[in-house]
């Protein structure tokens, strides 16, 4: 395997607020290479985007960054705030969540794109109008020759975050952090723009951290995915350890929240009962524990590790858990952990 | 004041359906789907149609659809011209010294003529024009200054922000009329004082401008798409005058208009002190001043440069009212 582009280890992030320290990540570590997509799924407040915002060196001075985050072998944290901004945009770039806000309504769409190419490459005005337009193009918008000089306004959503997308592989970055890109978004348009982002992959070669809390973003386009809960990885593998073999009940329970195609339509989708636990101050015991239907006295006094766990595929070691019944949970000898729904409606 | 009828409210062609607008309705409806020509051309300057259209056409469309701002606009744009032209090609420059001693308005001095000579209209005229130099000047003077400090305090935030606010305050609390009063009266034993008085007038004027921006600055600074800006490698600087100063040009313009006829009138006032412009040169608060004691007996000296000075600051107003219109986001058809 080659040397990864992105590497971080042991990133924890801390908040101070007035109400006690906020332990937003606790210990996360990812390598991406050249060119894998690495979907990180959690729900709400599990630290996924800090995560992201960390490694783009966009977090606001008050939090405490701890770790290493390495691109290209070269370490970012402590790094000055004018060399990081060399960084972002041509090494790393970053799409954003609502493309209803993350482009300057003041400017056309063209402009913001030329703005991204000119920032970091010597291209004269016409050369970086000529490439903006070729960017457009490649994320699927129409008539880029006339869209090129719309205003954001004039965009429908999903052309906006694909034009979002285009000025994210304008520098041809090695990395690709994508904050849910899909979420703002309407189903029908949410595959658009996932096609927007294979093309962007494949155009610039990147590797793609997939932001997102929808788990079939993620069988469609990940290679490999991290589950995070309350900041920390839960459970790391390649998608189909992940989908095939969920080895820890707060990913059943994602699964299970999910309608299927292959089901014969008399199931009911399950809930995880309770609300992700608040991350101020600190803890003992598994944070999942007072949701999970398989807690025992031993998780509620300590934290599971991230350990091997079996593997579906033929890598072994790269399928990792934390529970202290990940053995079990992989077999299914639990059955169905999480109970049916109560909630009719959410079918509806 | 009767509602000015070149402002047309497009907005309840679709709202209010009288009978006779359904008709008009079904036109509108086409427009917003296809840019087609032909339906009513105002509702171009709201955006209506799906033109490409920029932020700044937009406000200029809607600003050239309010009468009373068109009607300050020509009315300043009148003053402004005729003040050069009259300069240059009327029989007398306002320095020029005639035989005729306050004579009243004629032909030959269509506003008469003061006690030791002088043709009253080149002498209004000159006025003018000083007085549209000097509230240019304190304009340009009070945006630069404001917009930098703003900028800077609203983007940086913490201590920056906290020096930078409380030197405002420190300015914002001197009485004005007194420092000027104190400082005019150094520069008024120069003749060609105008534009250190315009210096004065402007360094003063620029507090409310920097709050404005700051306030701007403070929101649009968390704004997703300067996050996104800087996710690609702005620079703090280039996310300044780039990407956010652009989104605040509005309340920018406004403003530096309303300190266009703000300091006519303080001009005026310290020139009608005794403390502003001085002899040879002229404005219409010097002229107001000379001409106060014989405002019963020649009035001609009098009532034409406070006519003028009122027209002058009026139309300045106007203008900057129908910018405001203009640049208010409700105003607009347009979603962000």
């Amino acid at each position: 395997m080659s040397d990864p582009v992105l590497e971080i280890q042991g990133l924890e992030v801390d908040f101070p607020t007035k109400d006690g320290v906020v332990h937003a990540v606790r210990g996360i570590d990812i390598s991406l290479t050249q060119g894998e997509v690495l979907g990180v799924v959690g729900e709400s407040g599990s630290g996924k985007s800090v995560t992201a915002l960390a490694t783009m060196g966009l977090l606001p001075k008050s939090a405490d960054v701890r770790g290493s985050i390495r691109f290209q072998g070269r370490e970012l944290l402590g790094l000055k705030e004018k060399d990081l901004a060399k960084m972002r945009g041509t090494g790393i770039a970053m799409i954003f969540q609502d493309p209803m806000t993350s482009l300057n309504p003041v400017y056309t769409v063209g402009w913001q794109i030329t703005e991204a190419i000119q920032a970091h490459q010597d291209l004269n005005k016409e050369q970086a109008q000529a490439r903006a337009i070729e960017l457009l193009e490649m994320v699927g918008i129409p008539n880029p020759g006339e869209r090129v000089s719309n205003y954001p306004h004039e965009f429908s959503g999903g052309m906006r975050q694909r034009a979002v997308i285009a000025i994210g592989m304008a520098n041809d970055p090695e990395v690709i952090l994508a904050d849910e890109p899909t979420t703002a978004l309407d189903v029908t348009v949410q595959a658009q723009v996932l096609g927007s982002l294979r093309t962007a992959l494949s155009e610039t070669g990147a590797a793609l951290l997939l932001i997102t809390h929808d788990l079939g973003v993620i069988a469609g386009l990940a290679d490999r995915v991290l589950v995070m809960y309350a900041g920390r990885a839960v459970e790391t593998g390649t998608a189909e350890d992940v989908f095939y073999r969920p080895s820890m009940p707060y990913t059943l329970g994602l699964l299970g929240s999910l309608p299927r195609l292959d089901s014969d339509g008399t199931e009911r989708l399950r809930q995880i009962p309770g609300a992700p636990p608040s991350m101020l101050g600190d803890r003992v015991g598994c944070p999942f524990a007072p949701r999970c239907p398989l807690a025992t006295d031993l998780c509620r006094e300590t934290e599971p590790p991230l350990t091997v766990v079996p593997s579906v595929t033929s890598a072994p070691g790269e399928h990792r858990a934390a529970c202290h019944y990940a053995e079990e949970v992989g077999r299914g000898d639990h059955g169905r952990v999480f109970s049916d729904g109560v909630i009719d409606n959410v079918i509806a | 004041m009767p509602e000015p009828a070149a402002k047309p409210e497009a907005r309840e062609n679709f709202i209010l359906q009288t009978p006779q607008q359904v008709a008009s309705t079904e036109a509108g409806m086409h427009t917003l789907a296809v840019p087609a020509a032909g339906f009513d051309p105002s509702a171009d300057a709201y955006g209506l149609t799906g033109e490409a259209k920029g932020q700044f056409r937009i406000v200029v469309g809607r600003f050239f659809h309010q009468r009373l701002a068109m009607i300050g606009l020509s009315v300043f744009v009148l003053l402004g011209v005729a003040s050069v032209l009259v300069g240059h090609f009327w029989q007398y420059s306002y320095t020029d010294i005639t035989n005729n001693l306050n004579d009243p308005p004629s032909w030959t001095n269509p506003f008469g003529t003061n006690a030791i000579g002088n043709d009253m209209f080149a002498q209004v005229m000159a006025g003018v024009e000083k007085d549209i130099e000097i509230a240019l000047t304190v304009a340009a003077i009070a945006t630069l200054i404001g917009v930098t400090i703003g900028a800077i305090a609203g983007f940086y935030r913490g201590w920056i922000d906290s020096v930078l606010m409380r030197f405002v305050d420190l300015v914002l609390v001197l009485p004005v009329l007194a420092v000027l009063i104190l400082l005019s009266s150094k520069l008024a034993k120069q003749s060609s004082n105008w534009l250190g008085l315009a210096l004065i007038i402007g360094l003063l004027s620029w507090t409310y401008v920097a709050r404005l921006v700051r306030a701007d600055f403070l929101s649009l600074r968390e704004r997703d798409f300067i996050e996104a800006s800087r996710a690609l490698g702005a620079t703090n600087r280039r996310i300044i005058v780039k990407h956010m100063l652009p989104n605040a040009v509005g309340p920018i313009i406004v403003n530096a208009t309303l300190t266009v006829a703000l300091s006519i009138i303080l001009e005026s006032t310290l020139s009608f002190l005794g403390l502003g412009v001085q002899p040879p040169n002229v404005s219409l608060g010097l002229l107001v001043d000379q001409g106060q004691s014989s405002a019963t007996t020649e009035w001609w000296l009098f009532v034409f440069p406070v006519v003028f000075l009122i027209i002058l600051i009026l139309s300045i107003f106007l203008i900057g009212d129908g910018l405001r219109e203009a640049f208010d986001p409700k105003k607009s058809r347009v979603r962000a």
